[in-house]
């Protein structure tokens, strides 16, 4: 078992004839992934790589492909219309890699999905999912990662990397990977990964990493003090950042003194979690966790 | 994008949000005209992109004309210190010219993004005046939100709810129902992250306008938001975040000695928390991207090492689909093309991690490799405590 991302994921992806999503979706069929089509508006018809079918729609792409899950590559000022596309053509599984989506475009999403409960959208602004071995969403080295019993959930792509790494080191695998994005709109929140990854019976141990921004952490603290009794890991970025000042992602600034990392750690710990104050700590407080 | 009070008090006023009449005067004898063809007396306002200005000096009431004169003067090429400007304060190159009000009372308006609900959000106080924060903190209960539809958008309702929150009857309150519509049209329209009318007043006469305007735009609307980027005011911008911003890089400037390039903005954080709890303190953020090309890191060279501050550098990157061998290979050309003197650490991890080491050590060159995170900031920090012991 796993969340989200499984055996039966029949993918496709948005914006496969552009130079990302061609590029990664070569990646995702060679990591294992089942992608059975692709869709460009105009391009209906074209074949990817020979053996992929390219449709005009996500509906055609339903219908005809049976997709399940879509993938987003599209750009930016298009890419919350892809969100919406999807989860019209009754996708359950949306996943939106596309960085630079306008925050206004994420309010009229949010709004759109919040009538259509059988869509999950994870991300945008993010690096996908993994379930190693099965398959994997996204832009994310899959040889990286081994399977195990850790889900992680991150805001960030590259320290997902960093604490998977870790985690290797340590002898452990994952059971997935959630990379949840690092807009201040975004579809699953680190609370909502955290509920997947606690009732997945393979996932025996979690590592949360979050940043500077918002209060996402500390809503997951809140549930995890309540709910979880699956071992939790944490850390969070931006530690030495400055007020005021977005730190690459658009989500993580620190706003007249709310969102900072020492509000989120203090919040984290007063709900049993193991929170590291250096992200080079991941992988051994989870050997010392869990043993 | 932050923007100036009088370009945002603009804006506003194209929106039928009203404001006072004014003028931005460069000097002091623009100054003197403006308030000349405003009508005495006028208030002299500092333009920098801070709040707290009048705590700091930079707004004056001036009765007469030669008020004006002084507090022009006065105000213009002044080094502005606010709580938002940080000791070394702002130099203040421009003052608004503005019609004075009768005011009768203060309040508070303003719209964000409420990340918690996904929704736009607006916020009315009677605590007109005062730092929101604070009120916040303080007195919640005199904080009253309204949330968006973001189908419908703000409705009549909704804004007489907040007219009568503020306790507000007659020309009042049919002024600020007004208002807050226009608002939130102002809002929407220039795809804004922030509007903060603080204090909005209600005048004697029963008007309702904005005396102070702050706002703040979302950078990924840009592209479709093509009258506000002449508003942009580089002179209050860092100059090296200007210059890595042309060149497509993600750097905010600190102040420490540790310069620090790393893939990712995540992993970025994440390395210049390690340097500081390691003993040393992070010159910069620098987010590289992705794929971290030859050309970008030697840009990002560039950049770190115009801040005279740093004594060393840690490069940090996690190839993953790139991979860390013809990353080094990258990281050596821009080191040959910068030629600098400062001890450079630099730790791959991922793909072909290996084989990356081996040609940052076998280059010849001043390079220290590092494969972990904790290594190589134990390893940059010790750089730099040889370099103060010689």
């Amino acid at each position: 078992m796993s969340v989200l991302v499984n055996k039966d994921t029949r993918l496709v992806v948005q914006g496969i004839t552009g130079s990302e999503g061609g590029f990664h979706t070569q990646q995702m069929i060679e990591y294992g992934t089942n992608v059975v089509a692709g869709v460009t508006p105009g391009k209906g018809g074209q074949m990817f790589m020979d053996s992929v079918p390219v449709f005009d729609t996500v509906k055609d792409a339903v219908k005809i492909a049976k997709a399940n899950a879509s993938v987003i590559f599209v750009p930016p000022a298009f890419a919350a219309d892809a969100i919406m596309e999807a989860a019209d053509a009754g996708i359950e599984l949306v996943i939106c890699i596309t960085e630079g989506i306008p925050t206004l475009d994420m309010v009229d999403v949010h709004e759109f999905l919040s009538k259509r409960p059988k869509t999950t959208l994870i991300g945008p602004n993010c690096p996908g999912v993994i379930t190693p071995g099965v398959a994997k969403i996204g832009i994310m080295p899959g040889f990286i990662h081994k399977p195990g019993k850790i889900g992680i959930i991150s805001r960030s792509g590259t320290l997902t990397y960093e604490a998977v790494h870790q985690l290797g080191n340590a002898g452990f695998g994952q059971s997935t990977a959630i990379g949840i994005g690092g807009d201040p709109i975004i579809g699953t929140k680190h609370i909502d990964a955290v509920k997947l990854l606690n009732e997945d019976p393979e996932t025996e141990a979690i590592v949360l990493i979050g940043e500077i921004g918002g209060s996402d952490e500390e809503t997951a603290a809140a549930y995890i003090a309540d709910n979880v009794k699956k071992p939790v890991v944490a850390f969070i970025a931006g530690q030495t950042a400055p007020e005021g000042k977005r730190m690459g992602h658009a989500g993580a600034i620190i706003a007249g003194g709310k969102g900072t990392a020492e509000e989120k750690m203090k919040a984290l710990a007063a709900a049993g979690i193991h929170v590291v104050k250096s992200p080079a700590d991941i992988g051994n407080k989870m050997k010392e966790v869990v043993g | 994008m932050k923007i100036h009070e009088y370009q945002a008090k603009e804006i506003l006023k194209s929106y039928g949000v009203p404001v006072p009449q004014g003028k931005v005067a460069f000097t002091v004898k623009e100054a003197e005209q403006a308030a000349q063809e405003i009508g005495l007396p006028v208030v002299v306002k500092a333009q920098i992109h801070a709040g707290g200005r009048g705590k700091g000096g930079g707004v004056k009431f001036a009765p007469t004309a030669q008020d004006v004169s002084q507090y022009a003067n006065d105000i213009l090429g002044m080094t502005l210190i606010t709580h938002q400007t940080g000791p070394e304060g702002r130099l203040v190159k421009k003052v608004w010219i503005e019609e004075a009000s009768n005011i009768k009372h203060e309040y508070y308006a303003g719209i964000v993004l409420d990340r918690a609900s996904s929704k736009v959000t607006f916020m009315v106080s009677t605590e007109g005046g005062m730092e929101i924060e604070k009120v916040a903190e303080e007195t919640p209960e005199k904080i009253v939100k309204v949330a968006v539809d973001a189908a419908v958008g703000l409705q009549a309702f909704q804004a007489r709810e907040m007219a009568f929150a503020l306790g507000l009857s007659g020309a009042a309150f049919k002024n600020a129902v007004k208002f807050f519509l226009a608002l939130y049209k102002a809002y929407m329209g220039t795809d804004a992250s922030l509007f903060e009318i603080n204090p909005l007043v209600v005048t004697q006469e029963g008007d309702v306008i904005a005396l102070d305007a702050k706002a703040d735009f979302d950078n990924n609307a840009m592209y479709r938001q093509k009258t506000l980027t002449p508003l942009r005011d580089l002179d209050e911008e860092e100059p090296l975040e200007i210059e890595a911003g042309q060149s497509g890089l993600n750097y905010i400037k600190l102040d420490g000695n540790i310069g620090c390039m790393v893939n990712g903005a995540g992993l970025a954080m994440g390395t210049m928390d390690i340097i500081k709890l390691t003993g040393g303190e992070p010159a910069n953020f620098l987010d590289v991207g992705g794929s971290a090309s030859a050309e970008t890191v030697e840009q990002g060279f560039r950049i770190i090492l115009s801040d005279k501050n740093v004594k060393a550098v840690l490069i940090n990157i996690f190839g993953g689909i790139v991979r860390c061998d013809r990353v080094a290979n990258g990281v050596i050309q821009a080191i040959k093309n910068i030629n600098t003197q400062v001890p450079i650490v630099v730790r791959l991890q991922g793909t072909n991690a290996e084989e990356g080491k081996k040609l940052l050590e076998e280059s010849g060159m001043n390079i220290i490799a590092a494969t972990e995170l904790k290594d190589s900031a134990e390893k940059v920090v010790a750089t730099l405590g040889q370099a103060v012991s010689r």
